[in-house]
């Protein structure tokens, strides 16, 4: 069978695989499908043997290709979401000031949401969206939402959607414009937040479905910065956190918090130290982290499974490719 | 005085908006400024689209390499364009927001872009796996402590790395792996973070002196000459 034919099959098979995932989705049946701790642990030492036997393989001088690489990323990431063990999480201390800092606020307080992201970053910021909303809707904050992003406000409504699903928080009535407000994208970038330290309605003259600010309730009395008790980051880049930290925290003073994708997390440590930002919640961990303090454990708790079974497997084949590094002699480049 | 003219306007402005930062006369000069900013804004989006047109037609006419994209990116700029401009399937007709779910706009943003460009960046993680299975090698004295790091951190983000090392007594805290991780982000890296930052205030302040100053003059196309 050529190269060709068998990557058809694999496509193919993927592509059935998605289409039973999709249509137990929609038909409800996949809710149920779980595997048991005993069937969990199975999986996990089935892995680890195999694994075990692709470095007994390379010690022999038999390298796997690429190939057998993206196999065991794609089990890594989807079996997890089947199984029914749970993982300790530690809380690490910028969440936990994070979470201080929104507890020291009073409820009823308003809070300034940013969503500088789109659809790629949402796997992880999307989880701390949803959580940092149900915390919102437990205190009874108003939400005053807005992107530096053009994606942004589409991805605040689509967190807004999820977490009013649940009866509990439908339950609260929120009403849009009262309790809550999409101001929608402004473009700009940091010079957005530079005017809207003298005035928001010179950036948004309407909110996101066209309806004018002075008609706003939730944003009646509220001019500029001064009149915001807190403000929360969600950011993949730039405009972002960054421009947040310097323009809003250093020349208005506002309390900032912050979401970041995993990659971006490390360059705001800088500012996390200095005090200009209360706290990070930094990827898929920090939403898990954040979950876990606010008594909501859900998508970041469930993916974070997956992403530690995928950081295993990526500890495991780089063990795997310095031992046929070695193995070969420091000098020879080894091609796998 | 094709050249001198912006010469003239980037000095006028850079100095102008330096100094209303020290003066508090002018220190919303800034701001006002800024209003310029949306401005041209505005233009380059024209420009933008003025110019996606003219290079993918080109593209086509000439049939060069891959030109069927070229059809596929221009479908898609025409039709996205039309939908949010004339705000197609809306039920709220014209009025209404342009991404509701169930305009064109919406339907394309929620059903392809969303899907499409989450599976773009999901296939990172093969790649990130298969590339440090390929290139991540101690192969000298560097490339060992960055390689010790990332374990470390991979290690600390994980509940295995959390059970490794929970066996410590207390008094050793500091080593468990989570720890461990906690204090790399936290120390090495914050060092390399801050350092880079210095590095590259020092750059933005010593270019924007060049410009401002007309040293530096390629932003006026053709390598300033």
């Amino acid at each position: 069978m050529s190269t060709r034919i068998k990557e058809i099959l694999v496509v193919a098979l993927v592509l059935v695989f998605c289409a039973i995932i999709y249509i137990g989705k929609v038909s409800g049946w996949m809710k149920g499908v779980t595997f048991s701790p005993a069937v969990s642990m199975i999986v996990i030492i089935l892995l680890a043997a195999s694994l075990a036997v692709i470095l007994v393989l390379t010690i022999r001088g038999r390298l796997v290709g690429r190939r057998t690489v993206f196999v065991y990323v794609g089990i890594a990431v989807a079996l997890p979401l089947f199984m029914s063990i749970s993982q300790y999480i530690p809380i690490s201390p910028e969440v936990r000031t994070l979470h201080d800092g929104l507890e020291d606020l009073q409820d009823g307080s308003k809070v300034l949401v940013s969503f500088d992201y789109d659809p790629p970053s949402a796997p992880e910021l999307q989880p701390m969206a949803e959580s940092f909303f149900r915390y919102c809707m437990d205190r009874d904050f108003k939400i005053v939402i807005m992107g530096l992003w053009p994606q942004g406000p589409l991805q605040a409504n689509q967190a807004m959607e999820k977490v009013l699903e649940d009866p509990k928080y439908a339950a609260k009535n929120y009403q849009y414009g009262v309790d809550w407000v999409n101001l929608g994208f402004q473009t700009g970038n940091e010079f957005v937040i530079q005017r809207m330290g003298t005035d928001f309605r010179s950036m948004f003259a309407t909110d996101y479905s066209g309806a004018n600010y002075e008609t706003l309730p939730i944003v009646k009395n509220v001019k500029n910065f001064s009149n915001v008790d807190y403000v929360f980051n969600l950011s993949a880049g730039y405009p972002g956190t960054v421009e947040w930290v310097q323009v809003a925290v250093d020349r208005y003073g506002v309390k900032l918090g912050a979401g970041n994708t995993a990659v971006q997390a490390p360059q705001c440590y800088p500012y996390l130290r200095s005090g200009q930002l209360i706290g990070i919640l930094g990827g898929m961990n920090g939403a898990a982290e954040f979950e876990k303090l606010t008594g909501h454990e859900a998508k970041g708790t469930k993916f974070m499974l997956s992403q530690s079974f995928s950081h295993m497997i990526v500890i495991a084949f780089i063990i795997i490719g310095n031992v046929a590094f070695f193995m070969g002699g420091r000098k020879k480049n080894l091609s796998v | 005085m094709k050249r001198q003219v912006p010469l003239l306007i980037t000095f006028f402005v850079g100095t102008l908006l330096i100094v209303s930062i020290f003066s508090p006369a002018t220190e919303n000069l800034g701001e006002e400024f800024s209003v310029f900013f949306d401005v041209i804004a505005v233009f380059a989006f024209f420009l933008g689209g003025g110019n996606l047109l003219r290079v993918h037609l080109t593209k086509i006419s000439r049939k060069r390499e891959d030109w069927v994209y070229s059809v596929v990116t221009l479908v898609g700029f025409i039709v996205m364009l039309w939908a949010g401009l004339f705000k197609i399937g809306n039920e709220g007709g014209i009025a209404a927001s342009v991404t509701e779910e169930s305009s064109l706009f919406g339907m394309v943003f929620y059903s392809v872009l969303i899907p499409l460009q989450s599976t773009m960046y999901s296939l990172l993680a093969f790649f990130i796996a298969s590339a440090s299975y390929r290139a991540f090698r101690a192969k000298n004295r560097e490339a060992t402590i960055l390689l010790v790091a990332a374990f470390i951190i991979l290690l600390g983000r994980t509940a295995f790395g959390t059970m490794l090392t929970s066996w410590m007594p207390p008094s050793l805290s500091l080593a468990e792996i989570p720890n461990l991780a906690i204090w790399i982000m936290n120390s090495p890296n914050l060092a390399g973070q801050r350092a880079i930052m210095i590095g590259i205030g020092l750059g933005v302040v010593s270019m924007s002196l060049r410009i401002i100053l007309g040293v530096e003059r390629t932003y006026l196309g053709d390598d300033g000459k």
